[in-house]
């Protein structure tokens, strides 16, 4: 149990944040020349690396090609260094399944699979720092590599995460309020609609409160947009540059 | 083996039902199904059934030392194992989607939510703590195996009795149950599970679904609560958009269904411990006469009978006319349920039915386009019929049946006219489709006599059928 303060009576959070305040982002896009798109992003002290190849023909049984939508495919893994103490951990254990199970779902709402039938996509995310909010740093990495593909997206897919903190709601949380064991939510959005292709929350939560942590995630998303969004216009002013316009 | 999947037809049943608001087993929206718990012999053996849906959840404990981070607490272990005989599709030892998410999920709604006061687990601090184990397995698959499990495993923590312990400076003596009672587990609360899948793209949502309704879902949404209305776990499935109002709408769907299933736990648990108290028989042995284990009883809908009579009436009333039925007497085509029905005699048929058969075989895909423009000829032939003229039952695999007059024909079927007139003496009903295509197949021939024509077509099915048996 933390005997740290998760909000201080001045309002302010272990690492000097308001309550909602997000961490710095930083993203970069094409990273990666052999994949089809790829990028980095930085949230706050969590790193992580998303590749995406595709859409290409389906590898393997035939028979799972589906014949009116591709496939999509993906993989998590957490770097054997990503956390404080050095962690192998084994490739198909069940905490990765699991993430990779919610990315694969949030990222099968938002691709355009239709157009793109008898195909495969796939995503390979890897975390290299986890400093809490990994699912999160995920998803925008992975819709920063999609974009960076040429895959066709309905939406930006943002995803932020939000907790609790004796009745204010902190947006985006680190590893220390992670593992504070208070209710935390992860949410991936699409900004535009408003809808929400993922919602995840764990500990225990009165159902009344539910609304405002809601809310303090769906606000992390949006301002993690903006950020993703400017990403993607620098990327193209970048690659429009290099063909010489 | 592999999963049988689901007719396009049974799809479409299914989703209509549910956009008209109904459910195959006619419940409401917001019902579920009955839930019913039975225990074991042992203490933490518990049998779940949420209609039927089967789930066995099975506690036991062990002492080990504890993990290195935590060395007060004791350690909380479930495992949920989807076992053969509950669907064709689970095979064991495959770790398939549905088992991750699954198990993922129940490890979150009891381990996560802290359900169990891990620190009373602890024995020696640092050495010695209680590893509780719980195992649920899967016996029978109908839908909403999350909510089964939830309930059967924390019905089973709450109905396990621990050795009791005592400790005496290093000394660790662990009681049999026979030299003292067994202790059960602290609870703090009972986190119970509801689904909700959703359907047309988000704006319908059923409570419970069972196995077909979650075959055409859209998407699921899971939210844990216990009975103080905290909520333990919300995870959204599936390919579905969810707005933040519908999860709300769900939470408080959820308040109510927990309160109902957390009262029948209680009641429950009452019942077993008196039973046990009172020395009187239980366990699943105790089940069998009342059928519960080895047998599915379907709960007799009630009738309301009591206005049956004035309802009738009243129907009777307002009710149309029954329009005139005119007596039409039914014929069966030779080679249909001839016996004990005295038609006539059809060994002098052979050829005809000979020929309509072979034709039959090799027509039959391309008749179809034939029998489209069929449809206009037959619809206005079949009005221009009498009355009272015979209906006719076919075996015959085509579905028109056309009844010709040979001046009503279009000119396509000029040349069946001539076979027409050959036949109508043995007022043989024809069935046309098969009949273009023989002719189709001639149609580049010159015509030739009538009579020679018949025999070359006997002789060309003749040789077709040597040919395909010869391949």
């Amino acid at each position: 149990m933390a005997a740290l303060e998760l909000l201080s009576d001045e309002g302010y959070r272990a690492d000097g944040r308001r309550a909602t305040e997000l961490r710095k982002v930083r993203a970069r896009m094409g990273v990666f020349a052999q994949a089809d798109g790829s990028a980095y992003i930085e949230q706050g002290n969590t790193k992580a690396l998303a590749v995406v190849y595709g859409p290409h023909e389906t590898r393997g049984p035939r028979s799972k090609a589906l014949s009116e939508r591709a496939v999509l495919n993906c993989q998590y893994s957490m770097a054997t260094f990503s956390t404080a103490e050095r962690k192998r951990r084994p490739h198909g254990d069940r905490k990765s399944a699991e993430m990779a199970l919610h990315l694969k779902q949030t990222f099968e709402a938002a691709v355009l699979t239709e157009l793109y039938p008898r195909s495969q996509i796939d995503l390979y995310v890897q975390i290299l720092q986890a400093d809490g909010s990994n699912y999160c740093a995920c998803v925008n990495a992975a819709t920063l590599a999609i974009i960076d593909a040429g895959i066709a997206l309905r939406d930006f897919v943002c995803a932020g995460s939000a907790g609790l903190a004796e009745d204010a709601a902190l947006a985006d949380l680190s590893y220390i309020e992670e593992a504070a064991g208070g209710p935390q939510a992860a949410l991936a959005m699409l900004p535009g609609s408003g809808a929400m292709a993922l919602v995840q929350m764990d500990a225990r939560l009165h159902h009344e409160r539910l609304e405002a942590v809601m809310d303090a995630a769906a606000a992390a998303c949006r301002a993690v947009h903006a950020v993703l969004e400017e990403a993607v216009r620098e990327r193209a002013r970048e690659v429009t540059a290099l063909l010489g316009e | 083996m592999k999963e049988t999947p689901l007719s396009n037809c049974e799809r479409r049943f299914l989703l209509r039902a549910i956009q008209e608001r109904k459910r195959l087993d006619g419940r409401q929206c917001y019902d579920y199904r009955n839930v019913r718990i039975s225990f074991g012999p042992e203490h933490g053996c518990c049998v779940v059934e949420l209609g039927k849906t089967r789930v066995l959840g099975q506690v036991s404990c062990e002492l080990v030392p504890p993990k290195p981070n935590r060395a007060t607490e004791g350690i909380l272990f479930c495992n949920l194992e989807l076992s053969p005989m509950a669907a064709p599709g689970f095979e064991p030892g495959r770790q398939s989607e549905l088992l991750v998410k699954v198990n993922r999920l129940i490890e979150r709604c009891l381990r996560n939510s802290k359900c169990i006061d891990t620190e009373s687990l602890c024995v020696v601090a640092g050495e010695k703590v209680w590893q509780i184990r719980v195992d649920l397995h899967l016996l029978n698959h109908d839908g909403n195996i999350i909510d089964a499990a939830s309930i059967a495993g924390i019905v089973a923590l709450c109905h396990f009795r621990r050795p009791d312990v005592s400790v005496q400076g290093k000394e660790v003596t662990v009681y049999s149950p026979e030299e003292r009672d067994p202790v059960p587990l602290s609870i703090h609360h009972m986190p119970i599970c509801v689904s909700f899948a959703f359907f047309q793209r988000g704006s319908y949502l059923l409570v419970d679904p069972n196995e077909r309704e979650e075959r055409v879902m859209d998407g699921l949404l899971v939210i844990a609560m216990n009975k103080h209305c905290e909520i333990c776990t919300i995870q959204s499935s599936g390919g579905i958009m969810l707005l933040k109002d519908q999860v709300l709408r769900c939470s408080k769907i959820t308040a109510v269904k927990v309160a109902e299933i957390t009262e029948l736990i209680q009641k429950a648990l009452e019942n077993d411990q008196k039973v046990r108290k009172e020395g009187g028989k239980f366990g699943f042995a105790e089940s069998i006469p009342n059928q519960k284990i080895t047998a599915f009883k379907m709960d007799s809908a009630a009738v309301d009978t009591n206005n049956v009579e004035e309802q009738a009436e009243e129907i009777i009333t307002k009710a149309d006319p029954p329009s005139e039925v005119f007596a039409k007497p039914i014929l069966h085509t030779p080679g249909t349920a001839q016996i004990g029905e005295g038609i006539e005699n059809a060994w002098g048929d052979l050829e005809e039915s000979e020929r309509e058969d072979a034709a039959e075989e090799e027509g039959e895909s391309s008749a179809t386009a034939f029998e489209c423009q069929r449809t206009e000829t037959e619809d206005t032939n079949t009005m221009s019929e009498a009355k009272d003229e015979p209906i006719v039952l076919s075996d015959s695999e085509e579905e028109e049946v056309v009844i010709l007059e040979p001046q009503e024909e279009p000119k396509k079927t000029r040349y069946l006219t001539g076979l027409n007139h050959f036949r109508r003496n043995q007022s043989l009903k024809v069935n046309l489709s098969c009949h273009i295509i023989t002719n189709l197949k001639f149609y580049l021939k010159p015509q030739t006599n009538l009579k020679q024509e018949n025999t070359s077509k006997k002789a060309f099915n003749k040789k077709r059928r040597k040919k395909r048996a010869s391949r």
